[in-house]
């Protein structure tokens, strides 16, 4: 049992080293970037699971977490000096932390009130860093170009952030998986099925979904850092995108939320068919709709994703997809 | 003789609906007490009450000599108090086992996860659901959702049991089944709360019986004693002569 179930583990680990290893492989800084993308949305999805897939609380405005955790990183690169890694844990421990303040209160919310609040709180970030002087108001953010210095120049910056979102992916699934096989997400588990049920049988809903939402929010504030220091600038509108938001969601169910290779085989699948859409005549404006279009199949016809629909298919997998 | 919970006029109002009036009684450790009356007497609210999913306006609840009056359930839970749910409501997309270590993990015990698989093994086949362990709890039948339920009450090792018509439904066999592990149950020194629709039932299992009626308690007494009682038969049992019946059947 113990065994099988750490089978799991491997096999998603070796997905996201056969998605990551490309663009190491063969050095191509094309390449790279695709990849930092799928590497990066598989940290957000994953992430994301934790409160979506295993605890049932579906959060709309997710995306807070990385655009704040990017702010708060750039800030203290830029205006600090700090180096790239501890503002990168600073991000991502800002974005825990304000998990953590709006836990308590919006968590008692259920189903559509709670997912209309993480809209909320995602505008009002958005507004918030739009009149915030020291994060630049309006116009955002620009790196000084001398900071990639540190990092053997620019090229060499951007090989180090990929390295680290690489890392960061494959953290996310080990988080995941840990999550999943704790007496913790037993009690989060038990909340997704029943909450009033969990209650009654003693799990103490209010920290459970609180330390949840907390968890899902650290890792997408330290990749919101990366990939903020990558692009060299941010700003309100790039840094808290309401649509990407709905794609992480997309992602998630498509690769099947609450099991741990889901978020993985979502993020390759819809990557790939947004880079296909993207690239297509046809469907070049209109990618977002079918996000949507994609969004209402699953939830329809395969509500447990790809993961929870070969499991059904191919019960022999039910022992290797964790 | 040690009270283990004692209820101290407990109101609680709907709207305008009154649906437990001024309801007192103390419970000895170690007793089953059948609580019975028919539809919409409040028997569920009375349980719903006493196990912090509502909160009384007026009264107290006194459990293990600590006022728990406005306790949440899931501290309830911890302090030993468990129960199962008239409706049933299994964690579906959980195996089986998993539905029973939620019991034993977050319960009065507080276990780690590999303690509380062991537990909910032995939990399992206890109510005769051992063989089902690895499946989805959504795929069972009813009377097996109800053992079900049993178990993850069972696997917190509680001091106090609410059973909510554990036997509803159940065909006469698995009536019986069911009335062996309460009884079983009763031997462990665990004390019971018994709702049951069920009279022959109730009446021999029980050591004594609490009958509500529109939210008030009309009765409370021994098994003989409820089946004689003028106010149980209008309200409740019909005519003297079923209650004659029950008794003979003992
Ligand atoms: N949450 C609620 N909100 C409003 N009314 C409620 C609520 N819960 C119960 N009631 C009402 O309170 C009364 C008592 O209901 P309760 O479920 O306690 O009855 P019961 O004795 O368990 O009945 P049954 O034998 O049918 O299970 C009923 O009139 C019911 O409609
Ligand atoms: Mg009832």
């Amino acid at each position: 049992m113990k065994q099988l179930k750490s089978i799991g583990l491997w096999v998603s680990l070796l997905a996201v080293v056969a998605l990551g290893i490309g663009p190491i492989a063969n050095r191509s800084a094309s390449l790279r970037e695709t990849t930092y993308i799928i590497m990066q949305v598989i940290v957000l999805a994953a992430s994301l699971n934790i409160l979506l897939g295993f605890t049932g609380y579906v959060s709309f405005g997710h995306i807070v977490f990385f655009g704040l955790g990017g702010y708060v990183g750039l800030y203290l690169i830029n205006a600090q000096n700090w180096p790239l890694w501890s503002a990168a844990l600073a991000g991502g421990l800002t974005s825990g932390l304000l998990a953590f303040l709006l836990g308590k209160a919006i968590l008692r919310l259920r189903g559509a009130y709670f997912a209309l609040a993480t809209i909320g709180i995602n505008e009002a970030v958005r507004a918030f860093t739009n009149n915030f002087d020291p994060f630049g108001g309006p116009i955002g953010m620009t790196l000084n170009f001398r900071v990639y210095n540190s990092y053997g120049g620019a090229a060499n910056a951007l090989w180090l952030v990929y390295y680290a979102v690489f890392a960061i992916a494959l953290l996310a699934v080990v988080l995941n998986f840990m999550v999943k096989n704790s007496k913790f997400g037993l009690g989060l588990m038990a909340i997704r099925e029943d909450e009033g049920a969990a209650e009654v049988m003693g799990v103490i809903t209010p920290n459970a979904k609180t330390w949840a939402f907390v968890l899902s929010a650290i890792l997408p504030g330290i990749v919101g850092t990366l990939f903020f220091f990558k692009n060299g600038h941010i700003e309100p509108g790039d840094a808290f995108r309401l649509d990407y938001s709905i794609e992480m969601l997309v992602i998630v169910m498509l690769g099947g939320q609450g099991s741990v290779l889901g978020p993985i085989l979502g993020a390759a699948g819809y990557e790939g068919l947004r880079n296909f859409l993207l690239t297509s005549p046809l469907f070049k404006n209109i990618q977002l709709s079918v996000a949507g279009a994609l969004l209402l199949v699953i939830v329809l016809f395969i509500p447990a994703g790809a993961v929870g629909w070969l499991r059904r298919r191919v019960p022999i997998l039910r022992k290797v997809l964790a | 003789m040690t009270v283990l919970l004692s209820v101290q006029g407990l109101t609680k109002q709907f709207g305008g609906l009154q649906a437990l009036t001024q309801v007192t009684f103390d419970l000895p450790q170690g007793q089953i007490l059948g609580l019975i009356g028919p539809n919409g007497a409040g028997k569920t609210t009375l349980f719903n009450v006493i196990n912090g999913v509502y909160h009384p306006e007026v009264g107290r609840i006194i459990f293990r000599d600590k006022d728990v009056t406005g306790t949440k359930s899931y501290d309830l839970a911890h302090m030993g108090m468990a129960r199962t749910h008239q409706i049933v409501r299994p964690l579906n997309e959980l195996t089986v086992r998993e539905n029973v270590m939620v019991g034993a993990c977050f319960g009065r015990e507080n276990h780690n996860l590999s303690k509380a698989a062991g537990i909910a093994d032995e939990v399992l086949e206890f109510v005769g659901l051992d063989s089902r362990a690895d499946q989805l709890a959504g795929s069972l039948n009813v009377a097996q959702k109800k053992r079900l339920e049993m178990a993850r009450a069972l696997a917190a090792h509680p001091y106090l049991l609410l059973l909510d018509e554990v036997l509803a439904g159940l065909n006469p066999s698995e009536i019986d089944g069911m009335i062996q592990i309460v009884r079983k149950i009763r031997e462990q020194g665990i004390t019971i709360i018994m709702i049951e629709h069920l009279m022959k039932a109730v009446m021999n299992i029980s050591d004594r019986i609490i009958v509500l009626d529109y939210g008030e308690q009309i009765a409370d007494g021994t098994p003989r004693e409820i089946a004689n009682n003028p106010r149980v038969i209008e309200a409740y049992l019909g005519n003297s002569s079923l209650a004659d019946q029950l008794l003979e059947e003992e």
